[in-house]
């Protein structure tokens, strides 16, 4: 029974596909109400199926599988690119996490995208969405995994410029297309590289530490390793390819919550983790990404505290958290006292805390969003300055993201203070001090940022004229739900970090637990809410607008993002476009085309030149043949 | 049906239908119209049926990878000019199958798009006619004289056809056209000759020749002739200057067969002529090739950011698309030319409905200026949405057809381990980003944004003109979903000339 349930595990992928195929072909144009209840029960039978699977996996004894396995593209006699369906812990894991936060957005939708003339292709899309992400995390070999990638990338592309009339939401979606585009250059590059010297394309072999030595051997290992990272440095957003996902809150709000914060913009460190034997037999390539994350979580967090867009507050919570992950991966295999025989010196805390964040994270953070979006729905403002007292107003929708608010803060016991303790832990035990102060810090941060959202929306007065506020309860059931896992997901620490580890690498680590962490990170996040609720409790900006003025231009540069979009602005237009792209066609049009129209206008000429002399007129022709009989007489001497 | 009757009626169908609708009266456009598309589909069903026997044939006969002859199947051979050992000798392999069944596809969507062509209709299916039988012609040519009779059947008609038929400077376009061709056949011409002397055998039949062996020498400066020669139809940097304008003077199914058929013409004569014939030829010289048309890959994607004309930035993407078709083969590995094979079926079916979509678009809007243009999606979701799609397949996304070829290409162009290769490889996979700005840049000017007021009006595609976009946009995704059997295809017929390389 559970391998025939496992086998037919491409199913879960399935049903999304055929709603998506029969909503986009079929539907595209018909009834709401039908293509609502036809979304919602494939987002249905694809959780079922997932939760099925999951048991089916847990009741047989195999750490991976491949449970499907089938070839698909050939590319020379031994290299031959699969599609599978990949089972471990992570994958199963990412499995109901997708399917659970794909079923209550399509739910939550229902209500948020009533009335929109483009309300079926939303769905479509939406399940295009699905299918490709379900897909990225079920990969059995890296070339699948990138044919999902840019399938989601692509999803994510006419998701953000859903509202195609909006030249700013088509802005966005370009950006969003292109930067991770570009990152996926250099992914394709790095699986050029390591297939090339591996042949293979499969994960299981990939992983192996055999490949480990042979790339190692060949000198390709930190670059290839690198290079493949580079595709999740650009869906993870991590800094400086983070600019899209900001930009990307053009999106409808719940887009945002299920792609660009539960689950594609995981899609990095899920690749990370998925390759992590790989990625941890090059010290340098976990240095740089320990790095880049702590870098991530911090200036993205800095960010966040000055911002005045409700989405945007989040999406640069999203980095930020992001960036813990990474780092939290970067932080496994180093050990300070580490040494001995291959194995001692790994610990995998690092990476169980990273999936581990990437559950909880999930259900909390798309619990913001779609918070948010009922928010913005009944204010009709994106700005928090224009919003406050919603309280009242919205009592199912405040007491739900005050639970949200307290998880993703780190306050004990909801689900973000165990994931959070988790990574600060490996962070300490990986012996790198700094990146340990950079997530301490940044807890303090997130906890201080998120209760600014927070009471600056649900505290106090009104400070814009609001009417007809109420809760769609479309909307609201969905949030409620999410409470759940945001509140209980901590009681699953022990087993993800018993379970969920990295293959190869053998037993949990054991590892000393200090018990001042915890009440020191619960001291911070504290501290943290304390400053918002003197700066904003009672829902009033005066006190905040004071301290503003006090930082002055410190406080412009990081409101306006240290200006990072203004350098690639720079870059693509005034370099690329106006350096490189014009100039390539000036020389086309008048160089190269100019020489063939020269040689035309030669030929051209020496036709005419040659006309002249055949001119009909015998008495030339005569002239020139007695020249020439005296010339080639005096030759002949 | 004997094999070889099957392939010259595949050639002789679309000479007959011209020659049928010659005595219609030249007002009866429907009637033209029909009987162009009936010969069309009759041949597209024959094609289909090659395939599938040719499908049969090899996998009971599959060719062995040492064997050199085997690969071709349904071979004939009549005597045709004896004193100078001309014969009428053809035969298919795998690459020649697809390239026809591509011809036929593209060719049966290009009647059904040009169904409101109203001036000198007659003319124009005629000569459209011919050019197809001639192109046919090429792909079943074994002996290559017949081969360049064949070729010269298919370029010339070009001239009129966009001469006549054409908008804007269309004598210039289609004067630059014919000449650079013709330039590039006169090269050819000079190469086929000799191989036909220094082969010592006097004669044409590749098959023969294949096994003859040609001094260094000879091959050194033979190679370069018939590459270049074969190149300028392939649009080989730096004689590409005559697809921009041509393409943009042309009619739509002209365009359509010019840049999604013709132009493969170029690959393929690179591919069976050049490396197949002279191997050692194509290994001195293939490191300059390399970066001839590595500058392609890349200077026609950059080219076609700062285009404003639809068909300006679609021919500039043709140059970049089929400078991959040649990247593929300069690799000089077995992936590299298989993946310059499916490049070509690839950028086939996908220029010519970017063509065929474009024409639409402007019997519609009447320009094709894409700052002119905007948020058409509202008012013509069914282009629209096939616009996105054919260039979501141009910047290689998975699940279209121009993944699976550039995908094989990369990888193919990565197994060769040189450093200039490897710089090249790096630079045409970093190319992808550029793809993608400048086909993201048309897509968000024509389809999204607001729309002007004196668009409201416009209506989406009619029945007829879905045809023809439902049937390349199909291909586009089967090929790209399952290349299975493409790919097994192809295997078969790269085979032979992989070997004639390494040996």
């Amino acid at each position: 029974m559970a391998d025939f349930i496992l086998f037919n595990s491409y199913l879960i992928l399935l049903f999304p596909l055929f709603s998506f195929a029969i909503i986009g072909l079929g539907h595209i144009n018909s009834d709401n109400k039908f293509v609502a209840k036809f979304a919602i029960a494939m987002s249905s039978l694809s959780l079922g199926y997932a939760l099925l699977t999951t048991l089916a996996y847990l009741s047989q004894p195999k750490h991976t599988l491949l449970a499907y396995d089938a070839a698909w593209l050939n590319f020379a006699p031994g290299l031959t690119a699969n599609l599978g369906m990949y089972l471990d812990p992570i994958s199963v894991m990412m499995l109901v996490v997708v399917t659970v936060i794909s079923l209550l957005v399509n739910i939550y939708s229902v209500g948020y995208m009533k009335g929109d003339r483009s309300f079926n292709r939303f769905f479509a899309l939406l399940a295009l969405f699905s299918f490709s992400m379900l897909g990225l995390v079920t990969s059995g070999n890296i070339l699948q995994m990138f044919v999902f990638w840019e399938l989601v990338g692509v999803s994510s592309y006419s998701l953000i410029g859903f509202w195609y009339e909006k030249p700013s939401a088509v802005a966005a979606s370009k950006k969003a297309f292109i930067v991770t585009r570009f990152a996926d250059a250099f992914f394709l590059l790095g699986i050029l590289l390591v297939s090339f010297y591996s042949q293979t394309f499969s994960f299981q072999e990939l992983n192996s530490p055999s490949t480990a030595l042979l790339l190692k051997d060949a000198g390709v290992l930190t670059l290839g390793t690198l290079l493949i990272f580079a595709g999740g440095w650009g869906k993870s957003a991590m800094f400086p390819l983070h600019v899209w996902l900001p930009d990307a809150m053009e999106g409808p709000t719940p887009v945002s919550s299920i792609i660009h914060s539960a689950t594609m913009v995981v899609a990095g460190v899920y690749l990370t983790a998925r390759m992590f034997p790989l990625f941890a037999a090059s010290e340098t390539t976990l240095f740089v990404i320990q790095c880049i994350g702590a870098f991530t979580a911090l200036f993205a967090a800095v960010i966040a505290i000055t911002q005045m867009d409700i989405k945007r507050i989040l999406a640069f919570s999203t980095l930020s958290q992001l960036g813990y992950m990474i780092f939290s991966l970067g932080a496994a295999k180093v050990c300070a006292d580490g040494g001995g025989h291959h194995g001692a010196d790994v610990n995998p805390l690092g990476f169980s805390a990273a999936m581990y964040h990437v559950f909880t994270h999930a259900f909390f953070k798309c619990m913001l969003f779609l918070g948010a979006g009922a928010v913005i729905h009944a204010v009709h403002s994106n700005d928090i300055l224009k919003m406050g007292g919603l309280k009242q107003l919205m009592p199912k929708t405040y007491w739900s993201l005050l639970a949200a608010c307290l998880a993703i803060a780190g306050v004990f016991p909801l689900s973000g203070f165990w994931s959070k303790d988790a990574i600060l832990l490996a962070a300490l035990q990986s012996g790198h001090t700094v990146t340990f102060l950079v997530g301490l810090i940044t807890g303090g941060l997130t906890a201080f940022y998120m209760f600014r959202f927070f009471f600056l929306i649900f505290h106090g007065e009104a400070r814009s004229h609001l009417h007809h506020v109420h809760e769609d309860p479309w909307m609201t059931w969905p949030i409620v739900a999410l409470t759940v896992p945001t509140i209980f997901a901590g009681l699953l620490e022990h087993s993800f970090v018993a379970q969920v580890l990295p293959p190869h690498l053998g037993e949990t680590g054991h590892f000393a637990h200090p018990a001042w962490l915890p009440w020191l990170a619960t001291l911070v996040a504290m501290t943290g809410i304390g400053c918002a609720w003197l700066l904003y409790g009672e829902g009033k900006t005066e006190k905040a607008a004071a301290l503003q003025k006090a930082f002055g231009p410190v406080h412009t540069v990081v409101q306006n993002k240290f200006y990072v979009d203004e350098v690639y602005l720079f870059i693509t237009h005034k370099i690329i476009f106006n350096c490189v792209a014009a100039p390539i066609k000036w020389f086309d049009r008048n160089v190269v085309d100019g020489t063939m129209n020269l040689c035309g206008w030669l030929l051209q000429v020496g036709g005419k030149g040659v006309r002249l002399v055949q001119n009909g007129e015998l008495h030339l022709y005569l002239g020139a043949t007695v020249v020439g009989l005296i010339v080639l007489l005096f030759l002949g001497k | 049906m004997n094999g070889s009757f099957l392939l010259t009626l595949i050639w002789a169908v679309p000479f007959l239908t011209a020659l049928v609708s010659l005595p219609v009266d030249r007002d009866d456009h429907r009637r033209i119209k029909k009987i162009s598309l009936a010969g069309n589909l009759i041949n597209l069903l024959l094609v289909i049926g090659l395939t599938f026997a040719f499908i049969s044939t090899s996998s009971e006969h599959p060719a062995a990878a040492g064997a050199k002859l085997s690969h071709f199947h349904f071979t004939g051979k009549t005597v045709w000019l004896q004193m100078l050992n001309i014969e009428y000798n053809i035969g298919v392999d795998a690459i020649s199958v697809l390239m026809m069944l591509l011809t036929a596809i593209v060719i049966f969507c290009g009647v059904l798009a040009s169904w409101n062509v109203e001036k000198q209709a007659k003319e124009f299916f005629v000569l459209l006619n011919v050019l197809v039988a001639g192109v046919y012609g090429v792909f079943i040519s074994l002996d290559l004289f017949t081969f360049f009779v064949f070729y010269e059947i298919a370029v010339l008609p070009m001239y009129l056809l966009i001469g006549l038929w054409g908008t804007g400077r269309k004598e210039y376009s289609a004067m630059k056209l014919t000449l650079m061709l013709v330039a590039g056949s006169a090269f050819i011409l000079a190469g086929i000759l000799g191989l036909y002397f220094e082969s010592g055998m006097n004669s044409f039949d590749l098959q023969k020749l294949a096994q003859a062996t040609f001094s260094p020498e000879f091959q050194y400066w033979a190679f370069p002739l018939i590459f270049l020669g074969f190149g300028v139809l392939g649009a080989i940097f730096p004689f590409h200057t005559w697809s921009p304008d041509g393409h943009a003077s042309a009619p739509t199914a002209v365009s359509m067969l010019h840049a999604g058929v013709l132009m493969k013409l170029g690959g393929y004569g690179c591919l069976r002529v050049g490396m197949y014939l002279l191997p050692e030829g194509a290994n001195m010289w293939m490191s300059f090739f390399l970066v001839l048309v590595t500058i392609n890959v890349l200077y026609g994607a950059f080219g076609a950011i700062k285009q404003t004309d639809l068909k300006y930035i679609t021919a500039y993407s043709s140059v970049s698309h089929c400078g991959m078709v040649l990247f593929g083969f300069t690799a000089l590995t077995f992936a590299g030319i298989k993946g310059g094979v499916l490049q070509m079926i690839s950028h086939g079916l996908m220029t010519a409905l970017f063509f065929c979509l474009i024409g639409m678009i402007y019997g519609r809007t009447h320009t094709r200026t894409v700052s002119e243009m905007g948020g058409l999606m509202k008012v013509m979701p069914f282009l629209s949405v096939a616009y996105v799609i054919v260039g979501l397949a141009g910047l290689g996304l998975p699940g279209l057809s121009g993944f699976v070829a550039e995908a094989n290409v990369f990888v193919g162009a990565f197994a060769n381990p040189a450093p200039l290769y490897r710089f090249c490889t790096v630079l045409a996979v970093l190319s992808i980003v550029v793809t993608a700005v400048y086909v993201l840049r048309a897509v968000n000017g024509l389809v999204n944004g607001p729309i002007s007021d004196h668009y409201k009006t416009l209506t989406d595609a009619s029945l007829i003109e879905k045809i023809p976009v439902t049937i390349l946009l199909f291909c586009l995704f089967a090929m790209g979903i399952l290349p299975g059997w493409i790919v097994e295809l192809v295997n078969g017929a790269v085979h032979p000339i992989y070997n004639n390389l390494m040996r």
